[in-house]
Order: C-alpha cells, then structure tokens, then sequence
C-alpha cells in the first residue's frame, strides 16, 4: 500500500464524508482528492519526477493538507517544515535535501526571498495567496513563481497513474540531531503504513473517529494524525497552535472530537484555566500522550477534567514513529510506564555487552525491531550506521534508540533517561527523569527539568529548573528539603533553580539543551 | 509595574512593544517585528508566553481578561492586542 492511497481509498469509499475541518472551512474526501490530484498534475507537469523532494513550508491547513497527498501522488517526497523556522535553517534544508519545488504563501516565501538564490537544485515555487503585484518576486530569475490557485484551477482532477512502489521513499522528517544539525529521516511508504497501521489498531480508530489536531505537521506525531485519519476515514480538525486554550476547548465541544493527541505543555496550559469541569467534553473518547512523559499528578487531573476518555501513554522516536503505548486499563496501576511494544513491533532491552536483558529493573538501551524503522538519515551515513545497526536475520536493521529503560516483572517499559542526559555524579549514575518525577510530585511545581552540571569534585552535580505556579512562596530550601525526603542522597539537587518558564522546542518539548 | 489608567492607543502600544522586546524577541530570533504581524506565525510567542503576556496586561493595564477572551483574534498581533486593551479599558471606564 502507498501512503496516497490513504487519500485515494477513503474518496472511493465515503466521498462526501467530511475529511478536514480547518480554519471554519470543511472539506469531503472527495474535495481533497480532486484538489491533490490537481496539484499532482500541475507538479508532474512542471517537471516533477519520481522521488523528488518538494519541501512544504505552510501553517497547518487546507493547502498543506492538499499538498502532502498531491506530492505523494507525483511519486514526489514530501517535508513539512514548521514555518516558524528562521531562514537560514530552512536554507540548509533545502540545500540538504536538494529540494526541487516548495510550496508555500506570499508572506513566507518574502521572508525567504534572500536565500532562495543560494539555493541551487530549487526550480520551482508554488505559493498560496500569490500577489501579482509584488514586484519583488516577479524580478527573480530562480525558483520560477507559479501561483497555487491558478494552477489548480489549470489542472484536471483525474487521478494520476501509480508512479512508485511501497520501498520509496514517501517523506523526509527534519529532527534537530545532538550536533545542531537538523537530521531527515527517511521515511518509505511501508514504513509509514506500518506505523499508521500500528497506532490505528491499538487506538480501536473507527470512521466515526474526530480528531483533533494542535499539534505542528513538521512534527511525526502531528502529521500522522492526518495521515491515521485519511486511513480509517475519519475526521481530523486542524487548528494550527495550541497556544490559545479556549480555541482549543471551543473546539473540542463544537466538533465533538473523539481523539486528542496531546503533549505534556498542552495539559499544563489547560490545567491553568479555571473550572474546566463545567465543560461538556462527553465525546472525548480518548487522549493520547508522547514526546515527554506525563507527570503523574497530570494524568490524575486529565482524568477528571475528561472522565470518559482514555488516556495513552506513549513511547517512540521519529526513527521509528512510535515504539510502544500502554494499554489505558494499566494507567492506574503504572502511570509512569509507557508499556510494551505496539502490534507488529517489537522491543527489548540490552547491556552494555549487547546481550539482552530478561531480568525486571536493569537498565539498558531499547531496541526496536519492526517495519515502522526508518530507513535512516538522508545523506548521513555514519550517523545512519550509529543507529540504524544489524538485526538477527540477515539484511534486517534494528533501530538502537539511544534510551534506557527497564521492565518490570511483567515486562512493562520504564523510561529512565536518553542515554546522553544521564547524570554521573560522585561514581552514581542518575536518572534526571527519576527526580523530576519526584519535583513534579509537589503541588507548587508546574514544571521541572534536571540536568548534570560540571563540578570538580563530583564530576557533575544534579541542577534542577523549576517553574512555580503563579504566587507560589515556595522556596529552594522547600524544594531541596522535599527531595531529600524522597530521594537518595546522592540525587538530590545540590542547586535549584526557579525560572518564570523553561526554553521549549517548536513541539512544546522541554529544550534541556539550552539550560546551564 | 504602576497601573495607568489615561491610556491611548499610542500608550498601550508603546508599553506592549517594550514588553514584547524585552520578554519574547530575544529567544524568536527576530531583530524586529511589525505592527500586524502574528506572534503565532512569526513564533514570537511561545507555548508559555500566551500566559505571560495575559499576566502581563492584566497587571499593566489593572483589567480583567476571561478565559473565552484568550484567543488570536483579540491577542495575536501588536495591532490586536492594543485594541482588544483599548477597548476593555474603555468598558472599564478608564
């Protein structure tokens, strides 16, 4: 199966069902399946071949929905790129991935307008809301400005031949590497219906299912709801930010949203408005949760903010989509593991020596065996060999994640650090997610990281970042008393920090890199 | 941070730009920003700084901002913003 096909299924088998709400606008399968063939035909037709790179740099919406599958159905590879990203990062994207075409609006592609010269293997632009009056755009030699409605409304909305098989590549997804550099992962079109296939199967999706989606497309965990959405035929409603809680809630009620993927600054965001409870939120189903655990006085209050939904934990990586989720009846009894592998993907640990581990509670890294493993870096072959590395049967790669976990006697995952972020102070080794779970544990804390800080004597000593809840009086000394009473010695912070906020990436994860 | 309570739109403006200069620009990578340009698109206001600039203006401007007013129209561009505060000082009476 390819991932166009997503699209191509669901417009033959419910054509007017309603497959995207966004922006107030909401269009049937069948609608978005004449307006990407449109938009295949225009790129076939201006020279588009097989595998080439088409980078989509858009807020989430209509157009980038549109583009995706009509990328796809060129036999094209797609990006998505966060359009929040500065211009000379998505220069070395495009540069990196030698795009051939990039499809975006007027105000982005003027933001750009001073780098696309120094970008060689770029022909074509494609841009949404193209103003004919801009003389800029018109002087320029290269990309030739092509304008998004005129095309589509130029193109016919027969479907294009099959131009690829399941091996090729069906996307790229930047994710920013331990160097800096943003590293594209290679994503085939098995790859990404595995996955899809996967999450939508423990997920129990059905037709009916309204998703709703805040989460960036740049970003796996947002894109595959649309692409999971298209699959089974449901709806998915994109807002393009979760910054704006109300919106977010509006929604929810109005389009009675069935699935809710979110990431732990979301709760915390939803958690600082007053009387949720007073909100009908009866046709949440579920709400599921990755990219950072979520600390377990969260889950307590997701639970009664939205009483009938589920809540699913999760566990994965861009190198592989995801890798495991935790069955919602487990929550209660281990609300911090993120449980076993997701069907048709398997996990274990290893030691040091590389033998696996069987024994409950030792630490090793997680490998992940599967079709959902990417086929690893673009142009990045030695950090492709880094982590991508040999399986049991011949030819196979099993993806070594670079985390540690461990089980417990019943073989649930236990994330305990990335492989890198482990603290090594005074000979211990320490978990810095160990003791934040405890931080998190006080009332008054509304987020917490802890990295290792250099030190002469101990070789690094524990640091702690800490956000307080608005007019909280709690004091260093209450933190670190706290902690001592649940932590070993050796674990608790020697310095605490209190911050008004905490740097956060694009995806609203916690960006412990840039904390010192 | 002293509460005004004479505010024109020029006033607000010039409060808000100090603050979004000072608090957000600096991690945005941006050098500078238009009077309409989105915070949103534009990433100068973060996950967390949607609550930041709430408390910000609640404080400055001594209104008081419901949770169904927190959205784009009222909040995501220099522009909005300053009319979303004119317009709740001037129900306010100040």
């Amino acid at each position: 199966m390819l991932v166009n096909e997503f699209l191509e299924d669901s417009a033959d088998a419910f054509p007017n069902k309603t497959a995207l709400v966004c922006s107030g606008k909401k269009l049937s399968f069948l609608e978005i399946e004449h307006l990407a063939n449109r938009l295949s035909n225009a790129l076939i037709d201006l020279g588009v071949i097989k595998q080439d790179r088409i980078v989509i740099l858009l807020e989430a919406s209509v157009e980038t929905v549109v583009s995706i599958f009509g990328i796809l159905k060129t036999g094209g590879i797609f990006l998505v790129i966060n359009p929040q990203v500065k211009a000379n990062k998505i220069k070395y994207i495009l540069n990196d991935c030698q795009a051939k075409a990039l499809i975006t609006d007027a105000n982005h592609f003027k933001d750009l307008s001073a780098v696309t010269s120094e970008c060689p293997t770029l022909e074509t632009a494609i841009i949404v809301g193209y103003d004919q009056t801009e003389e800029k755009m018109h002087k320029m030699e290269m990309p030739i400005i092509h304008s998004y409605s005129e095309i589509l409304d130029k193109y016919s909305i027969d479907r294009p031949q099959k131009r690829c098989i399941d091996i090729d590549l069906a996307c790229l997804i930047y994710t920013s590497g331990s160097s800096g550099i943003p590293k594209g992962v290679m994503c085939t079109h098995q790859n990404v219906v595995s996955a899809a296939s996967s999450i939508i199967e423990y997920l129990e999706n059905t037709p009916e299912d309204i998703i709703l989606d805040v989460l960036p497309l740049s970003f796996d965990y947002g894109l595959y709801q649309v692409l999971m959405s298209f699959k089974f035929g449901g709806t998915v409603v994109l807002e393009k930010s979760f910054l704006y809680p109300y919106t977010i809630i509006d929604l929810l009620i109005k389009e009675k949203v069935t699935g809710f993927p979110i990431v732990p600054t979301i709760v915390a965001i939803l958690l600082s408005l007053k009387d949720l409870e007073r909100f009908d939120f009866s046709s949440l189903r579920y709400i599921t949760n990755t990219a950072q655990a979520l600390p377990p006085r969260y889950i307590t209050k997701l639970q009664q903010i939205f009483p009938g939904a589920k809540v699913y934990s999760m566990y994965g990586l861009t190198e592989c989509k995801r890798a495991t989720y935790l069955p919602p009846e487990e929550l209660d009894k281990r609300p911090t593991s993120v449980g076993k592998a997701m069907p048709n993907t398997e996990v274990y640990l290893i030691d040091k020596n590389g033998k696996e581990i069987t024994k409950a509670g030792e630490v090793g890294e997680l490998l992940v065996r599967g079709a959902n493993v990417m086929k690893g870096y673009w142009n990045l072959p030695e950090e492709t060999e880094r982590a991508y590395k040999p399986g049991p049967i011949p030819g196979e790669k099993v993806l070594y994640t670079g985390d540690l976990f461990k089980m417990d006697e019943e073989g649930f995952l236990y994330f305990i650090s990335r492989m890198d972020d482990m603290i090594k102070t005074g000979g211990e080794k320490v978990s810095p997610k160990e003791i934040e779970n405890v931080l998190y544990q006080i009332d008054d804390v509304n987020e917490a990281a802890v990295i290792g800080v250099n030190d002469d004597i101990l070789g690094q000593a524990v640091k702690a970042f800490v956000v307080l809840k608005k007019k909280s009086e709690l004091t260093q000394e209450d933190i670190i008393k706290y902690s001592s009473r649940h932590l070993e010695n050796y674990m608790v912070p020697r310095y605490i920090e209190i911050r008004d906020k905490l740097p956060k990436s694009s995806h609203g994860k916690i960006a412990k890199k840039e904390l010192k | 941070m002293g509460k005004r309570n004479k505010n024109s739109e020029s006033d607000i403006k010039k409060v808000l730009i100090d603050f979004i200069n000072e608090s957000f620009l600096p991690s945005s990578g941006l050098d500078s920003f238009e009077d309409s340009d989105s915070f949103m698109d534009k990433g100068i206001v973060d996950s967390t700084g949607v609550l930041e600039l709430l408390e910000f203006i609640e404080d400055s401007f001594d209104i008081k901002v419901e949770d169904e007013e927190v959205i784009p129209d009222n909040l995501d561009s220099l522009n909005k913003l300053t009319s979303f505060i004119k317009g709740k000082c001037i129900n306010a009476g100040k």
